[in-house]
């Protein structure tokens, strides 16, 4: 197939092969869902050097040290040189992180400071609360929000106006103050949901569903709200592309043009998006957790940060790097998945 | 070059730059509200501390006036340390605003250059700063930021500046791709070959149009900005106490929330409407910007033209196959409705194939579009009749005209890869038309849409019908196109400009597919066109438009050997396919009244060498001076052939 | 003519790398000359690599092999500091009026801009060299206040000619000028485009895909297919009395206004294969896959270059066995004679 290259302005009226003429640069010879995933996961290695040397880093920096912490102010500086001695932190920094990297690529990711306890197993006691959280959040965002946002699409006029209306202040509601309100109606008003507290799926999966219906939903808010105007804007503009005209005018049927032709059209641009929504509110857990003290990564991550508590904290900033870089893998794929051009050559 | 109605399709980029653009922002309600309150936000912050220089560092207030509601000595009430709610919003809101702005101006110095750099140099540039924006984008934002405040506690500098660094990306890639586009457009390629220099063309045509969409991305940028900072506030890091924050009041409230719910309202709603406005406001910048491309808002609808006689419902005697009378279609303007079409009628025998000829501007389009129902965006048939198959189509209802379409009139448009959905199998899309047309089964609709492929002349149909429509050239898809107009087997084609976007070598193929079906399907055929040798190979009788009219109406060997119409004699003349030797082409002056400035007599006449005082003066009816040959020019005897 | 030619393409090539695959030819062997005050036409379809030339000659594009020279200089590879004195000689009029000006500047900005990089005249010489070219166009000076969508399709053509005229060139690339326009409007600016290179000894390097148009307004006409040159003459002799099969094709594919001569010409048209998603190698000769002529020899071999008797060069290996076209013309009764040996393979079936 010839294949004409954009930089070259093509001749007369031929906008429509030029739009068909795909760069080479983007041809895959190779399977092309292989072809996401590994680029994905070469990016994710210099990301987790970079990650975790950074916060190395910052850690080392910030005033006072984990051995003041946990003797207090009160020892002797020999007691805290021969704290800083027995935990290593008497070593050049970059020593401390050689280290850290040895026994990392091995899966060891060092023990707490302060509580001993080793790090992979205090975050994946916690890994477990801030996931549901998060995918909770996720799931509730796509579900109501594509919904929410066909419905608003095609119903133009004041139904779109009040659907716009009604994501702006979806947007404009930041997660911990709605989650506070809710604990106040739901959880003290009407009793209805804890307003505190995580129950973990395995003692009681109805409990755990029941602990969260709160804070899902108000970190999802903004979710919904992003995730329904993106959608509706999509679909406008999908709904006026010449081949949904086109197939209006050879009169395939509304439901069919609706659901199968502008909604798969759409969903390419809304899967883009949802990356980065999916990022947003996992910082948005941290909020969440806060308000209704679920014991998840986000409040360990504080406490570690200010106890100056080094092995924690880097092996979070591992952690957290890499349910983004599986967030933006899930996302590639579902886009490979949707749009034929990347797929197939 | 082809849109002939006043509305131009959206997606079409927002300029910046344009002093008109902040005219048309403030004419709009909403963006003027939202401006003054943020404008009363910054007056607060900067009067506030000063006004109430002790709130910052005032530790309590009255205990034992406590997590009091308002009153009037307190007017938002007391926090739980008996400290005034309303002054310490008022002065917090400082603090709020200046981490917005931390982070905004760290994110424009940043994505703005970068973005131009890499959207505009490409090469290497482009790699590296792509590259460099992925890493970032996905580093775990709160994990560096929590760290980045632990290192330097309560600066909101820092936390503000670590943020701005992480959510650059996003805009850089905004700035970039807009950035792309423009660079491909045509003036930039002619002012680098004038040889002005990168930085010329970057800052004085570049930057300019992309503003719009920076001020957009960024008035968005301030909202989640100011999430983030009232997020980091409610989580104590980012502003030592006793200086209030609004992030850090909700959660002073939180934390007694059982007991005195009250107290997370004030800071809770501050930070909600803020949010509100900022998000309203980058709306109205994008409406704003936008607005001079999409359709004008109306502000005066005028009555439309009545429409002329024939509002029967019975068809008139003599029908043809597809009978248009009188018809017209009306788009709406800035104060009233503008006709593009105008008194339109034209009748398709069963089996022939009429040609719309005229040139862009004319209404041929539209006419096409309106007999199916399917006029672009707001307009509307408001006047005449379509009678095709004993009902009148500009009447009918939606769901009448959903049977119709499709299964006894289809149509195939212009740009043929366009006309295609790019996520679907071609195979797929021609058997989903069989299947609700036809009624046909999933194995009964696949065999039928090969069947359809091989008269189309694919000599291997299984591997096209596999193909998705980008990895068809252009004639394969128009082809392909027209397989899935003909699965209702229909009585009509409408064919909007079919060869227009495609090479001259395939043309010849295609219009030789549209006889073919002609002859081997009785099948009647509608064509639009501005191409005068496409209705030489193709028409049996030909329509030529101008200014929204028909102006003359014959066979088609009539219209070439004796054309009665001084615009369509002049356009023949002026073919260059026509005369090829001669030097210098007869050309006719002027141009074309767009709708909405029709003169009141002929609208030709203004270009026309064989005018009259009469002409301008007086609407010229259609005549038939001889059988079958109309036109619409009452200087038809003086035209040089006849 | 001892003169070097001002314009002198020579088997440029100009390729685009591939992940995983030969490069991609956009342009093969290519040889173009122009001399001063000649119209050189450049016709093809997409994908013929004519824009793509243009790009090179502009330096938009890069030449893999071969060289460009202007005035007798090398100008292959030029550095941004030549290419900026290069454009007081060498400018460019783009195919699409609405994308071609800035729509947020004036037409007076437009063109002074244009002034910018050859010297600093004078703020009033600018604006009488502005007003001047814009009454040489046909257009009122005054329209140097207004912005391009005030006006239409063709008067915006006319101003692109005229920003590319006001530094007063010695040779001006159209790419495909007049396509975007109406019929009428086509015929305006092509009678400003000859009088212009009348009254000012201009070259042109006209692109365009309409051989009508390029036999209009040119003295030689260069066939482009697939990156290579498959004819190049004079323009009245390739209208005429195409050699290679592949302009017969092109001249046989437009339909005529004339319905009766249309009808009778379509019956005795070649049919060749309509375009077919494949690569052609590089040895064989481009064309081969399309035409209805073709033997062995046209798929294994590159066929050379000849020169006919009636100067034209044509790269076929069969052009001597064709016979004349049908006539297009009522004036003129031609023989319509059927080939000599060999049959074109016309079959009803193609695709």
């Amino acid at each position: 197939m010839v294949r004409q290259v954009a930089a070259t302005p093509s001749a007369a009226p031929r906008r429509s092969d030029r739009t068909a003429w795909v760069p080479d640069r983007a041809v895959l010879v190779r399977n092309p869902v292989l072809r996401v995933v590994v680029r994905r996961c070469v990016i994710a290695v210099p990301l987790l050097f970079v990650v975790s040397a950074l916060t190395f880093v910052l850690v080392s920096l910030t005033p006072g040290n984990a051995a003041e912490q946990i003797l207090g102010t009160s020892a002797t500086p020999a007691e805290y040189a021969a704290l800083n001695r027995a935990l290593g932190l008497n070593l050049p920094l970059y020593e401390q992180y050689w280290n850290w990297l040895r026994h990392a690529l091995t899966g060891n990711l060092g023990q707490s400071i302060f509580t001993g306890q080793p790090v992979t197993q205090a975050i994946g006691q916690r890994l477990p609360v801030t996931l549901s959280l998060l995918v909770g959040a996720l799931v509730v965002s796509v579900v109501i929000g594509v919904g929410l946002g066909v419905f608003s699409a095609l119903r133009g006029g004041a139904v779109g106006r009040a659907a716009d209306a009604l994501a702006l202040i979806g947007f404009s509601l930041p997660a911990f103050w709605v989650g506070a309100e809710l604990i106040v109606i739901f959880a003290v008003w009407r009793h209805w949901f804890p307003a505190t507290g995580y129950v973990s799926i395995s003692d009681s999966p109805v409990g755990w569903l029941h602990s969260l219906v709160l804070p899902v939903f108000a970190l999802s808010l903004y979710g919904i709200a992003s995730t329904a105007k993106q959608t509706r804007e999509a679909m406008l503009d999908v709904l006026a592309s010449e081949h949904i005209r086109m197939a209006w005018a050879n009169g395939i049927s509304p439901r069919s043009i609706v659901f199968r032709h502008a909604l798969r059209n759409a969903s390419m641009r809304v899967v883009t998006v949802l990356g980065l929504l999916a990022v947003g509110l996992l910082g948005g857990t941290v909020l969440v957790e806060n308000v209704f003290a679920l014991p998840g990564l986000g409040s360990l991550m504080v406490t570690a940060a200010t106890q100056h508590d080094i092995p924690v904290v880097a092996g979070m900033a591992v952690y957290f790097t890499l349910i983004v870089v599986a967030i933006n893998l899930v996302v590639d794929l579902a886009y490979v998945w949707l749009n034929p051009r990347v797929r197939v050559r | 070059m082809s849109t002939s109605v006043p509305v131009v399709d959206r997606g079409a980029k927002p300029s910046g730059g344009n002093p008109r653009f902040f005219r048309r922002l403030l004419r709009r309600p909403v963006a003027i509200v939202c401006c003054a309150y943020l404008a009363v936000l910054v007056g607060v912050a900067i009067v506030a501390p000063i006004a109430m220089p002790s709130v910052n560092s005032q530790n309590a207030g009255d205990l034992f006036g406590a997590n009091q509601l308002p009153s009037w000595s307190h007017l938002l009430g007391t926090d739980t340390l008996g400290r005034d709610v309303l002054s310490r919003l008022l002065v917090g809101d400082r603090v709020t605003l200046v981490g917005v702005v931390e982070a905004l101006v760290v994110v424009l110095v940043l994505a703005v250059p970068l973005g131009l750099a890499a959207g505009y140099l490409g090469g290497w540039t482009d790699r590296v700063v792509t590259w460099l924006a992925d890493l970032t984008f996905s580093l775990p934002a709160v994990v560096i930021i929590i760290v980045v405040l632990s290192v330097f506690p309560t600066s909101m500098l820092a936390g503000m500046a670590t943020f701005g660094v992480i959510a650059a990306p996003g805009l850089m890639r905004v700035v970039r791709s807009a950035t792309l586009p423009i660079r491909e457009e045509l003036y930039i390629k002619a002012a680098e070959a004038s040889g002005l220099s990168r930085t010329y063309i970057l800052t004085r045509h570049i930057l300019p149009r992309i503003a719009g969409v920076v001020i957009v991305q960024a008035s968005l940028l301030a909202a989640v900005a100011l999430g983030v900072q009232t997020g980091l506030a409610f989580l104590k890091l980012l502003v030592a106490d006793p200086a209030p924050s609004w992030g850090g009041m909700v959660a002073d409230g939180t934390s007694v929330l059982l007991l005195h719910p009250w107290l997370i309202i004030p800071p809770g709603a501050t930070i909600a409407v803020t949010m509100l406005a900022l998000s309203l406001l980058g709306d109205a910048v994008r409406d704003a910007a936008v607005e001079s491309w999409s359709a004008p808002v109306r502000t005066k609808r005028a009555a439309a033209k009545a429409a002329p006689a024939s509002a029967g419902t019975t068809p008139p005697a003599g029908a043809r196959l597809l009978t248009v009378q009188h018809l017209s279609v009306s788009f709406p303007g800035r104060e009233q409705d503008v006709r593009v079409v105008e008194d339109v009628s034209f009748g398709v025998a069963a089996g022939e194939i009429v040609g719309i000829v005229g040139e862009s501007g004319c209404g041929k389009s539209v006419t096409a579009s309106a007999i199916v129902g399917l006029l672009p965006g707001s307009g509307r048939i408001d006047g005449g009749s379509i009678w095709f198959g004993g009902k009148d189509l500009a009447r009918a209802s939606e769901a009448e005209l959903r049977k119709v379409r499709g299964r006894t009139i289809a149509f195939v448009s212009q740009e043929p890869m366009a006309s295609l959905d790019p996520a679907y199998r071609v195979g797929f899309q021609i058997e989903e038309a069989l299947r609700r047309h036809r009624g046909l089964s999933r194995a009964a609709a696949r065999a039928r849409a090969l069947e359809l492929l091989r008269d189309m002349h694919f000599v291997d149909p299984g591997a096209v019908a596999r193909r998705y429509p980008h990895e068809l050239s252009g004639g394969m898809a128009q082809r392909v196109a027209i397989a899935r107009a003909l699965a209702g087997e229909p009585e009509l084609l409408i064919a909007d400009e079919p060869t227009t976007a495609l090479d001259v070598t395939v043309q010849a193929e295609i219009l030789e597919l549209i006889r073919e079906l002609q002859m081997t399907r009785q099948m009647a055929v509608l064509v639009v066109t501005h191409d005068w040798g496409v209705v030489a190979d193709l028409c049996d009788r030909v329509v030529v438009m101008y200014a929204g009219q028909i102006v003359e109406r014959s066979d088609v060997q009539s219209i070439f050997d004796t054309p009665l119409h001084p615009y369509t004699e002049a356009l023949l003349a002026s073919n260059p396919h026509l005369e090829p030797e001669a030097a210098t082409l007869p050309m006719i002056p002027g141009t074309v009244p767009p709708p909405g400035s029709w003169p009141a007599g002929c609208r030709f006449s203004a270009r026309c060498r064989y005018a009259v005082a009469a002409c301008a003066e007086l609407e010229v009816a259609i005549e038939a001076p001889y059988q079958g040959h109309e036109t619409r020019c009452i200087r038809y005897g003086q035209l040089t052939k006849t | 003519m001892s003169t070097h030619p001002l314009l002198s393409v020579d088997q440029l090539r100009v390729e685009y790398p591939v992940r995983n695959r030969p490069p991609f030819r956009a342009v093969d062997d290519v040889t173009i000359a122009i001399g001063p005050r000649e119209t050189v036409g450049l016709v093809g379809e997409s994908g013929s690599g004519k824009t793509t030339i243009a790009s090179a000659v502009l330096g938009f594009a890069p030449a893999t092999a071969g060289t460009i020279a202007f005035d007798g200089e090398d100008i292959t590879g030029a550095t941004r500091h030549r290419r900026r004195r290069l454009s007081a000689s060498l400018q460019v009029v783009f195919q699409d009026p609405y994308s071609s000006l800035n729509p947020s500047r004036t037409i007076g900005k437009t063109l002074s801009e244009t002034l910018r990089p050859h010297g600093s005249p004078s703020k009033s010489e600018v604006a009488e060299r502005v007003a001047s070219i814009l009454e040489r166009v046909g257009l009122d000076p005054g329209a140097a206040d207004r912005y391009p969508n005030q006006f239409s399709g063709g008067q915006r053509q006319r101003i692109a000619i005229a920003r590319a005229l006001i530094v007063r060139p010695r040779l001006v690339i159209c790419d495909e000028p007049v396509s975007s326009l109406d019929l009428s409007v086509q015929a305006q600016v092509l009678n400003l485009l000859r009088s212009l290179q009348d009254e000012l000894g201009l070259s042109y390097l006209f692109i365009s895909h309409d051989l009508a148009v390029v036999r209009r307004i040119s003295m030689r006409v260069v066939v482009l297919y697939r990156g290579r040159v498959m004819e190049a003459g004079p323009a009245a002799v390739v209208y005429n009395d195409p050699a290679h099969p592949y302009t017969r094709a092109l001249l046989q594919s437009v339909p005529i206004p004339n319905p009766n001569l249309q009808r009778a010409r379509r019956t005795s048209r070649e049919r060749s294969t309509p375009d077919l998603p494949s690569t052609v190698k590089p040895e064989s000769c481009q064309f081969a896959p399309r035409c209805p002529w073709a033997v062995d020899v046209c798929r294994e071999q590159q066929p050379p270059e000849e020169l006919t008797s009636e100067g034209v060069f044509v790269t076929c290996h069969r052009w001597r066995e064709f016979g004349a076209l049908p006539s297009r013309h009522q004036s003129r009764r031609r023989q319509t004679s059927a080939p000599d040996c060999g049959s074109p393979q016309a079959t009803g079936r193609v695709g």
